[in-house]
């Protein structure tokens, strides 16, 4: 079946046999956008978080065939080096990733979290950032979550 | 030892090669340090308190440096960067000696065709210690060697040459390091200049950001599961799911028509689909109908059996004075456990293999890139020459890595699709196939003396294989040490001045294969050992913190624990009582010779226990860079937490399980604690090991908050109130 969507503001369109098949694997493996990652396919753990029209989507348990017409934005499309977004900005002055594999997933839920609630409590963060870092980076990205909030509502002003 | 007396020598000039031709410019590659008998050296170097080394193998080049064209350095690294950040270290290291910015180094996990790997294995916390000395005198003799030639091209006299930023100037001229090299073949070298002193360093004991840090802010594909070869296929494999297994038949019809399936390979006991896409992959390999052959369904109750103080392998690993009598009334006595827990690394494990005429290239996460290959060659029938394994960024280690011998089944599946494969294991394939953390019994006995001091201290711990068994050590390490050297750690006593003390191990290997988790025995022998000695300072009615500083010399290299213990109290205002409903813990440890002491404070809510604050004291030595240390501890507590009070691997049905985050509770966001401070003392003049040691205390603090609190003795982990 053809599918037609937003990835990061671009337009594209697949063919695919299976319209069950995972975003996850379409965005890795047909887009080749591989900073969304695999790591339990159940959306347990929160590795392959992403935005779809704005909301948090555990794309490994999430049917490509539900994003036709929608926009999607994964890590790659969050910010640049150049212009990172304010999670990846507080990222960084954080120093948060450690291995980093569950980074982008974090980011994206935290990105997401911000939108709904630009200033987060801990208590909003105790209940809404509920990935899985096995580095256990916890102690900085609570940091990072609250420092991002402050570059984004300065920027915003 | 005579290898030891042989590193300090220096650099022999012999060992310096230069390889060219990997670039369009000359390369300027070096090697050195060759190590007699390093193995040896290595388990006791993780269980005595020697310096950490670089195990290097002993025909090879150790160390490969590029200078490319545009003046960047490329550090083919032999340790892999699994988050630990060692990197960085090194990258810190080659720029304070060999006058380069951190911006003109890369640093990249040495291949094993076009960069030496470490003989063993990236573990052990020994990365950024064991390259400490080799790295700077590599680099600070590198740098001469290009002043040499400076010299020569720029006709100046080689004294009046300075060097900053990858650039030799001197007389009013400079050449860039790479225009230095360029045509070089026969290069000059001096003997090994001095190091120069700690105070001069611009780069190392800085808080550098980590060099992979924007890579990993955004998202840039530098894992294993991340990378592909042209024309690559996706597999899955079948693994069994029941504890001693084996496979009898299957019947692959309906998969074989599944959409996408290109072949399905069956090998000896195993199963493999290879498709146009993971999905179809997967989606085939539920269709096979598998039997299995299972002898026996394994029950908790049976595992727990096997480890009994008392049954299999008995070994002391430490003795001093006289053992307790079984029988005396005033010895106390205290039974601890801890369960069996898993990796649950977040990368799966799997690799990209090509098979190409018996050339074949895997690359993957792993700890053992030398070792993975050793394995692909003998069991694919091929030279190791042949074989090229190519470790990328890790999405976690924390000793799973340790083993990957799935690369040979992913090379298998690649030899018979005739394509390159990306092989991946689903999550619960990890969670059943794991190489967990053994399960442990510990029971403690301790008797006071007439001041109420220790005068009798003794650990009897049961424990499976960690390092026993293990493809890292062949089997006659082991029987000539006689003790599971990993599950030891953390075992012995470390309190000196009890005068009679004992460690005795018994070990058993069990039905499912257990192996390296992050600090090895150390989580489950410390919970065990702190928690009895706070039982004991409770019974002596004396502060546990001067209770223990009684027990320990303040001299020497125990010194560095005392120390450690007193700051760790006075940092985090220790105190034994509680107050407003907050209790704080105290425990300490002392692995692989970086003691560390956690003051934690701890209250219970809805039942639960919550940790508030944890105020960390720790002495390894040189901190590289400091802010890594920290990351390092804050990861070492949290994960340590996350062991101690939430994980558990059961046995149901025969099978291991849970096989799912969540199931398998782990720690998250809203149980680390919202204040982490951390103290250091530079004891030694070198860096000691980092990434284990602090998680030592973390599960005895808790306990002993708990009981402080609530009156009630927690002897089990994970730690729960009912």
């Amino acid at each position: 079946m053809k599918i037609s969507f937003e990835i990061n503001n671009q337009s594209t369109s697949i063919d695919i046999e299976d319209g069950n098949t995972p975003l996850l694997w379409v965005i890795r493996d047909v887009l080749d956008l591989k900073g969304t990652k695999f790591g339990c396919g159940k959306a347990a753990c929160g590795a392959c978080t992403i935005m779809v029209n704005g909301e948090e989507v555990r794309s490994c348990s999430y049917a490509v065939k539900f994003v036709e017409g929608k926009k999607v934005t994964t890590i790659e499309g969050l910010g640049s080096p150049e212009n990172p977004h304010p999670v990846q900005q507080a990222w960084i002055e954080e120093v948060v990733p450690q291995c980093g594999y569950c980074q982008p997933g974090f980011m994206m839920a935290t990105a997401a979290l911000l939108e709904k609630v630009p200033n987060p409590t801990d208590e909003d963060i105790d209940q809404n950032i509920i990935n899985i870092c096995r580095c256990a980076t916890y102690y900085r990205m609570r940091k990072a979550i609250h420092r991002a909030a402050e570059i984004k509502n300065t920027t915003n002003n | 030892m005579s290898n030891t007396k042989q590193q300090k020598k220096g650099i022999s000039r012999r060992k310096f090669l230069v390889r060219g031709g990997l670039g369009t410019l000359g390369v300027l590659a070096v090697g050195t340090y060759v190590f007699r008998n390093p193995l040896r050296r290595s388990i006791l170097e993780m269980t005595e308190t020697m310096a950490p080394s670089y195990m290097g193998s002993g025909t090879e080049p150790n160390l490969w440096f590029e200078l490319t064209k545009e003046n960047k350095v490329i550090f083919h690294s032999p340790k892999v960067e699994m988050g630990q950040g060692s990197f960085t270290s090194f990258a810190q290291m080659i720029a304070d000696e060999m006058d380069v910015a951190i911006n003109q180094i890369e640093v990249i996990g040495a291949a094993t065709k076009t960069g030496v790997i470490d003989a063993l294995s990236t573990g052990g916390s020994l990365s950024v210690g064991g390259l400490w000395k080799p790295l700077r005198e590599l680099s600070a003799t590198m740098r001469e060697m290009l002043k040499i030639e400076a010299a020569k091209k720029l006709d100046v006299n080689p004294s009046t040459l300075t060097t900053k930023n990858g650039i030799v100037s001197g007389g009013g001229k400079s050449m860039t390091y790479s225009e230095i090299a360029e045509g070089v073949s026969e290069w000059n070298v001096p003997d090994t200049p001095n190091l120069r002193p700690m105070k001069d360093y611009k780069f190392i004991g800085k808080p550098i950001r980590r060099i992979d840090l924007n890579a990993k802010v955004f998202g840039d594909p530098i894992f294993g599961l991340d990378a592909e070869l042209p024309n690559m296929l996706h597999a899955a494999i079948i693994r069994p799911s029941t504890v001693g297994a084996k496979f009898k038949s299957a019947n692959t019809n309906k998969a074989e028509n599944m959409p996408g399936v290109v072949k399905i390979v069956q090998i000896d006991d195993w199963i493999g689909v290879v498709a146009k896409s993971y999905p179809q992959a997967l989606a085939a390999k539920f269709k096979i109908d598998v039997e299995w052959d299972i002898p026996k369904k394994w029950t908790e109750e049976e595992i727990r059996g096997l480890l009994q103080v008392g049954k299999g392998d008995e070994m002391i690993t430490q003795k001093q004075g006289s053992a307790l009598e079984p029988n005396d009334d005033s010895t106390v006595s205290m039974t601890f456990t801890s369960p069996i827990g898993a990796h649950a690394q977040i990368e799966p494990n799997g690799a990209v293999a090509d098979y190409n005429n018996g050339n074949i290239t895997i690359i993957l996460s792993t700890q053992v890139p030398g070792k993975t290959r050793e394995y692909v060659a003998e069991a694919l029938g091929v030279d190791k020459e042949n074989v090229n394994v190519v470790p990328t960024y890790l999405g976690g280690g924390f000793g799973r890595r340790l083993n990957t011998n799935h690369a040979i089944q992913a090379v298998q599946l690649s030899k018979e699709a005739g394509r390159p494969v990306k092989y991946i294991f689903t999550r619960k394939e990890e969670f059943q196939n794991d190489l967990f953390r053994p399960p442990t019994q510990h029971i403690m006995r301790g008797k006071l003396n007439s001041e109420g001091h220790l005068d009798s201290l003794e650990h009897h711990y049961a424990s499976g294989d960690v390092a026993i068994g293990s493809i890292l050590f062949p089997n006659a390490i082991n029987s000539i040490l006689g003790t599971d050297v990993g599950a030891m750690r953390g075992g012995n006593i470390m309190y000196d001045k009890i005068p009679n003390h004992r460690a005795v191990q018994w070990h058993t290997t069990l039905p499912f294969a257990t192996s390296w988790w992050r600090s090895l025995g150390l989580l489950a022998n410390t919970f065990a050992i702190e928690s009895f000695v706070d039982e004991m300072a409770i019974k002596s009615g004396k502060n546990p913190v001067e209770f223990r500083l009684a027990s320990i010399s303040n001299e020497g290299n125990q010194k560095r624990l005392f120390d450690i213990i007193k700051l760790a109290a006075e940092k985090g205002n220790y105190d034994d009582k509680p107050s407003n409903g907050i209790a704080k813990g105290f425990a300490a440890s002392t692995d692989a010779n970086s003691p560390s002491a956690h003051v934690v404070e701890v209250s219970i809510e809805n039942n639960q226990i919550k940790v508030h604050k944890v105020t960390c004291a720790f002495d390894c030595g040189v901190t590289v860079n400091p802010d890594q240390v920290k990351a390092q501890c804050e990861g070492s507590i949290i994960m340590g937490m996350s062991g101690a009070m939430f994980e558990k691997m059961t046995l149901e049905n025969g099978q291991l399980s849970p096989t799912i985050y969540g199931p398998y509770d782990m720690a998250l966001m809203k149980h680390a604690p919202k204040e982490i401070d951390i103290h250091f003392i530079q004891g030694v003049d070198i860096p000691l090991p980092v990434g284990e040691p602090p998680m030592g205390p973390i599960g005895a603090a808790v306990a002993n908050a708990v009981r402080r609190l609530t009156g009630k003795r927690l002897t089990d982990l994970p730690l729960k109130l009912s």
